[in-house]
């Protein structure tokens, strides 16, 4: 019996049932795990390694001559610094308006807080048409700020703008339930030691707000990387100047360059990437000491 | 410091949380606030604190109006239920918050202060953990360190909020002796909120019984238990069993169960308030006394043996209709009363509240006159 036993641990230490059967209380494992997967295989991995297919019929040399093609670096710099500019602004403003949601409670709150979802679901076309006629010169923002000696529409300033619409809720929405879970208690107890209003924010709240800030924030920057539709209605798409990568993987696919068009599209792939998995990676970190697990 | 709390009214939209209470916290002093929830307990002590604002009244420490003052500027410490430690710092971290947040003229040195906070550390006789994170510290460690964290910049009041609810009853019972001895040590004015009326009895020096908005008695813990003012008081300060009835001609009678209640003028409905110690279990009625009831349980375990009891043939007062009565082990050993025997309660002394008194009548039945035992207890 005693021996039996000993070889069936012996066995299971062996040859782990990945699932671990006889513990699992849930039913079903297998089975959902199996359709997400085949989900994500079939709608994510399958379409991405289409990509690196048509890249890897590329030669190296090819492939490099692409990708710094000056037009298209100059895209990369626009694109990256349009981004930074809108995920930063959108950092503040977002934490601003998920503050705002949460804490305070005024007429109308419900209606702001279903309107900060509607860059989501409006067409980023509709949106980008939007902005370039309120933006363009003898448009209802653009005449004032054109007096001021501001231009929006047709310059780099106006694909912030429009990268920043469209990539808003990632961080009101990522801050928003961490606000909400915050204890009244940890503030309390850091009032009634004596902290000032400032540094209960900057001690207490801010440790425990911006890791979801910080994805927040590098989800509104991915998302802007890839922003077409909004961005160039607004952008004027001057070579050198106004042109966004996104839009030099059209104009390659426009000249049925199929193989350009992916190269640049994986540069844009491979740094969102590399960005999500070093956030993931290091909230997990901290979170980790937080929740000590 | 004194702290005292003149007419303070607070209300939560229809729900009048706070009654116009006063009460008078002397220094030095540890004193409980004991109510059942709901009672506005922790209501008043969050105002006494400056974490909510009262709708009117006044509250003021050492005679200086505190009332519009923040509560950064009142200098106490506050010590939270569910601890409140900050999750992102270190145990060392969290305890020097409060020396680390006074404003620049003020603030010690860094050397001093983690010589401030190593102090501490040795008080709450955790060292060895100052660099650990809340989350990986017991739910004793906890409360702890959320003490020391309170009390290092050395305020004048403490104020604790269920300090001991979230904990288990072994914990519990450590870290109130610890609390104790710390307050005699440190002389503070302590606040703390209960609604364990043992926590309340064993560890303050005065205990306020707090009732729907109301303070309904202030006194030292073994007079309140001895002398309560109201039935509420009774009620909520130990077990008690209870006779409700009819008094004539200096008899309450209920059902099959009276007992004869001499030099009570009071005819009518009246309650009699008995706690278990003063009642004795007898084979057969006394002549004073006619209380039936029937053995539902014995618990053997503590320094007395409980009884508990159904009426048999009338009605005890409450819900769950059961009389609790303590004998001691010999004369358990001596009777083995089992479930289901018949038993008379003979009781010896009781409160007799008539009418809509709120002052209970002590009845006193003569002893020695009535039974030649000797009561072992007290």
């Amino acid at each position: 019996m005693s021996t039996a036993n000993q070889a069936g641990a012996a066995v299971s230490q062996r040859w782990p049932r990945i699932g671990n059967r006889s513990k699992r209380v849930l039913p079903g494992f297998g089975l959902s795990l199996g359709i997400s997967l085949l989900f994500i295989s079939l709608i994510l991995m399958l379409p991405l390694t289409g990509l690196v297919m048509e890249v890897s019929a590329m030669s190296f040399d090819q492939f490099w001559f692409v990708i710094t093609d000056p037009r298209v670096v100059a895209s990369y710099k626009v694109t990256a610094l349009a981004a930074l500019a809108a995920s930063l602004f959108n950092g503040i403003f977002g934490l601003l308006l998920a503050w705002v949601l949460v804490r305070y409670e005024f007429p109308g709150k419900r209606l702001i807080d279903a309107v900060v979802d509607l860059p989501f679901a409006l067409p980023t076309a509709v949106a980008g048409i939007v902005l370039a006629t309120l933006f363009a010169e003898n448009g209802w923002y653009g005449q004032w700020l054109s007096k001021l000696g501001i231009e929006v529409a047709f310059t780099p300033v106006g694909i912030v703008v429009a990268m920043a619409f469209t990539s808003l809720p990632f961080v009101v929405r990522t801050v928003q339930p961490v606000l909400e879970e915050l204890a009244p208690e940890d503030e309390e107890a850091a009032v009634s030691l004596g902290a000032s209003d400032g540094l209960v924010f900057r001690r207490v709240i801010f440790p425990a707000l911006w890791p979801a800030l910080l994805t927040g924030v590098a989800l509104s920057f991915t998302r802007s990387l890839g922003e077409f539709g909004a961005v160039i209605f607004i952008a004027g798409n001057m070579p050198y100047v106004s042109e966004v990568t996104s839009l030099m993987i059209f104009v390659r696919l426009q000249e049925y360059d199929y193989a350009a068009a992916s190269a640049i599209a994986s540069v844009v792939l491979m740094v969102s990437l590399v960005m999500l998995f070093a956030i993931t990676l290091w909230q997990a970190r901290y979170l980790k000491r937080i929740e000590g697990r | 410091m004194t702290i005292t709390v003149d007419g303070i009214n607070k209300r939560f939209g229809k729900f009048q949380a706070l009654n116009n209470v006063s009460l008078n916290i002397p220094e030095g002093k540890l004193t409980a606030l004991l109510g059942p929830s709901g009672s506005g307990k922790t209501t008043l002590l969050r105002i006494i604190a400056g974490l909510e604002s009262a709708d009117s009244g006044r509250v003021s420490f050492s005679g200086k109006d505190v009332t519009k003052l923040h509560v950064r500027d009142r200098n106490i410490g506050f010590v939270f239920q569910h601890y409140a430690l900050f999750r992102h710092m270190t145990v060392a971290q969290n305890i020097a918050f409060g020396l680390d947040s006074l404003p620049r003229k003020q603030r010690p040195s860094k050397a001093e202060i983690q010589k401030r906070v190593g102090e501490l550390l040795e008080m709450i006789q955790l060292p060895h953990l100052a660099n650990r994170f809340p989350a990986q510290l017991s739910g004793g460690q906890k409360q702890r360190v959320a003490l020391a964290r309170s009390i290092a910049t050395q305020p004048k009041i403490l104020l604790l909020d269920e300090p001991f609810g979230a904990l288990d009853a072994k914990v519990r019972k450590d870290l109130r002796r610890w609390l104790r001895n710390l307050h005699d040590e440190f002389h503070f004015t302590s606040i703390f909120v209960t609604h364990d009326q043992e926590e309340a009895l064993e560890l303050s020096d005065q205990v306020a019984v707090m009732s729907q908005g109301n303070v309904e008695q202030v006194n030292e813990p073994t007079e309140l238990y001895a002398r309560p003012d109201s039935r509420f008081v009774f009620d909520f300060l130990g077990q008690v069993n209870v006779l409700s009835g009819d008094i004539k001609h200096g008899t309450l009678s209920q059902g099959s169960a009276w007992v004869t209640v001499p030099d009570i003028q009071h005819q009518g409905t009246a309650q009699l308030y008995l706690r278990p110690h003063e009642v004795r279990l007898a084979t057969a009625p006394a002549a004073h006394a006619n209380l039936p009831l029937r053995i539902e349980a014995v618990s053997l375990i503590g320094s007395e043996v409980r009884v508990e009891l159904r009426p048999e043939g009338w009605a005890s007062e409450g819900s769950d209709n059961i009389w609790e009565v303590g004998i001691s082990h010999a004369e358990f050993n001596q009777q083995r009363p089992t479930r289901g025997d018949l038993r008379y309660a003979i009781p010896e002394v009781g409160h007799l509240f008539t009418g809509k008194d709120t002052q209970p009548a002590t009845v006193n039945w003569d002893e020695a006159k009535l039974s030649p035992r000797i009561r072992l207890i007290n």
